[in-house]
């Protein structure tokens, strides 16, 4: 009754070809970005925003650059985390030793990331499937190897260095949680725009025809290999600066085990609940994992006095794996595939005939 | 009338094996600008071999191809021979499943489109224009087969004829110089097969493409194409206008077997 197309005529491709065509989700999306920018910085503590909001923005920009490769072009990675890894101690080299300034260090830590991603993506020009992803995974093992060994690097066996103290254009003191915050979600924000407008034109096109039948694409005139490369180069540079921002706005240190694969298996869980192939699945399943722990452990808090410590710490994990399993049942295709079923029940209520 | 024109593409004397199998043997045909040609033939008579070998899907053993008065190296990958302007449709559909037919259409302009990644990312000015331009061309096209109520429609809901119909659209979104369809109307029934074949028709005498297909409705073959070539186990048995296919001999021989005595 509320949400519908009617009397909403398109005149011109421009609006046709439009990110929101339908006005009621145009002001949704504004009405989350007035959320984002206005009330969560001003309503919201201070523990919310470093634990919760500005992971969920950063593995959101990661799980974008995977889904990217994965979701869009097809392209299996389950080694992504080294490339947050990379972007991360790129990006705290670049301000701290060579004293960049520290946005162009952070989108440095991602070009340097997307060089490494480029290379590692070679082989995907040859093998494909779960070959491609054995692979990756080879390049997780080799990244974490590199980064502890080389120590002018990463500082050490420990792989481990800390964040320096962070000015924005020299002068601006990046101290507070909010001040942070608002870095991360500008870049955030500038970011996945720009990713949008890539999925949905011409190269995102041809990543998605080269997911769906490969030789088709090249037939029509894809060029296999430099759009394959490209998807690595894109999704290797989200994956980079998220690592960066993680470390810079998050963590406040680049750790290598901030990193481990276990990230990678997570990242690639995201974007599977969240929904491959799509910007909005990227948020959800970034949001899923990053909050629902988070949740389920409030909630199982409150049982703290009648369960021990360690029982609960394993109905935890059960209970997560039990939701992805359970959402997955619900809608293999992920949840952003089910807000697009809500929508279209939406369309038609109250009256559905 | 065509003999005296220079062929658009011609193939002399290729051979391909597989294996110990040798799906063509010495075959050399000619397409003409602005023919209809069809290849006809028994089952596995090398039809679909051709015409990969024809788009560089495969590479041939010996003989060589000529687009336009020009050898083409064997090296060359396939979608640069789509850039010489060589589209084709698959026998079994190779459509873009995750993409809507509009994706699927637009997808054939993607050799036309320049946009760099930078200008695509911030979606301004060139990019927005030209995705524009080429949206529109996409349209005349679904005008054209009349599918413009299965626009935004994922292709891999659509049923059979109507993806048979946006392959062609595909093909047909790329204005190639040269058109080879492979079973455009296979497992259809007769009216989506007359649909076809009057779209067929259609790019042909209206917008002048130059096509080459594949097909088992000898009908529709007879209608429909000005001249035919005949494979049968990897050689070429006989070349013609349809009239002359019919009382040929051979091909009579190939297609019904041989009375004993």
């Amino acid at each position: 009754m509320f949400y519908r197309e009617c009397s909403n005529f398109k005149d011109s491709y421009a609006s046709d070809m439009a990110i929101f065509p339908i006005p009621l989700d145009r002001w949704g999306f504004i009405f989350m970005l007035f959320m984002a920018f206005v009330v969560v910085p001003l309503f919201t503590s201070e523990y919310f925003i470093t634990n919760i909001i500005i992971p969920f923005y950063c593995f959101a920009l990661a799980a974008f650059g995977l889904n990217v490769l994965a979701g869009y072009a097809g392209q299996i990675s389950i080694g992504h985390a080294a490339f947050m890894a990379v972007g991360a101690y790129a990006s705290f080299n670049l301000y701290g030793r060579l004293g960049l300034p520290l946005v162009p260090s952070i989108l440095g830590g991602g070009l340097i990331s997307a060089a490494v991603g480029t290379i590692f993506g070679l082989p995907s020009l040859r093998i494909k499937g779960f070959y491609l992803a054995i692979s990756t995974l080879a390049s997780q093992f080799i990244i974490e190897w590199v980064i502890v060994h080389w120590k002018w690097v990463s500082g050490g066996v420990f792989g481990t260095i800390e964040a320096p103290k962070m000015f924005l254009f020299g002068f601006i003191p990046l101290d507070t949680a909010v001040k942070k915050y608002y870095l991360t979600l500008c870049l955030m924000t500038v970011l996945m725009t720009f990713g949008k407008n890539l999925v949905r034109g011409q190269l995102g096109r041809n990543w998605m025809a080269i997911r769906d039948v490969d030789f088709a694409a090249e037939i029509i005139g894809v060029n296999l290999y430099r759009d394959k490369l490209i998807a690595f180069a894109v999704s290797t540079f989200y994956a980079g600066v998220a690592g960066a921002l993680i470390c810079f706005t998050y963590v406040g240190a680049a750790n290598i085990e901030e990193f481990n694969v276990m990230v990678s298996f997570a990242m690639m869980g995201m974007i599977i609940v969240g929904g491959l192939g799509t910007v909005l699945g990227s948020f959800l399943g970034a949001g899923f994992f990053v909050m629902l722990p988070i949740g389920i452990n409030q909630f199982l808090g409150s049982f703290m006095d009648v369960v021990p410590a360690d029982i609960l710490a394993n109905i935890e994990s059960i209970l997560f794996g039990g939701l992805i399993v359970f959402f997955l049942i619900v809608e293999p295709y992920g949840m952003a595939r089910l807000w697009h079923t809500i929508k279209d029940k939406m369309r038609l209520w109250p009256f559905p005939y | 009338m065509n003999e005296k024109k220079e062929p658009l593409l011609r193939a002399e004397n290729i051979h391909i094996s597989f294996g110990g199998l040798k799906a063509l043997n010495d075959v050399s045909l000619e397409i003409y600008p602005g023919e209809i040609m069809a290849i006809i033939g028994p089952n596995g008579a090398g039809k679909t071999t051709m015409l990969n070998i024809i788009n560089g899907f495969y590479k041939q053993d010996e003989g060589r191809i000529i687009f336009e008065g020009k050898k083409r190296s064997k090296k060359m990958k396939p979608n640069r021979i789509a850039a010489q302007g060589i589209a084709r449709t698959f026998q079994n559909l190779a459509l873009f499943r995750g993409m809507s037919a509009l994706g699927n259409i637009m997808m054939g302009r993607t050799m036309k489109m320049h946009a760099n990644i930078f200008s695509q990312a911030l979606y301004w000015r060139f990019s927005q224009k030209e995705e524009i331009e080429h949206r529109k061309a996409v349209e005349h096209i679904i005008d054209f087969l009349q599918i413009q109520n299965i626009r935004r429609t994922p292709a891999s809901t659509l049923p059979y004829g109507l993806q048979k119909r946006v392959e062609l659209g595909r093909a047909l979104a790329a204005e190639p110089k040269l058109l080879l369809l492979d079973e455009p109307m296979a497992g259809m029934n007769l009216e989506e097969k007359e649909d076809i074949a009057r779209y067929v028709l259609d790019a042909n005498e209206e917008l002048g493409y130059t096509i080459a297909l594949i097909e088992h409705d000898m009908g529709v073959v007879m209608d429909i194409c000005d001249r035919i070539v005949v494979l049968d186990f990897g050689n070429k048995i006989a070349e013609g206008t349809p009239e002359e296919i019919k009382s040929n001999q051979k091909v009579i021989k190939a297609y019904l077997g041989e009375a004993e005595n």
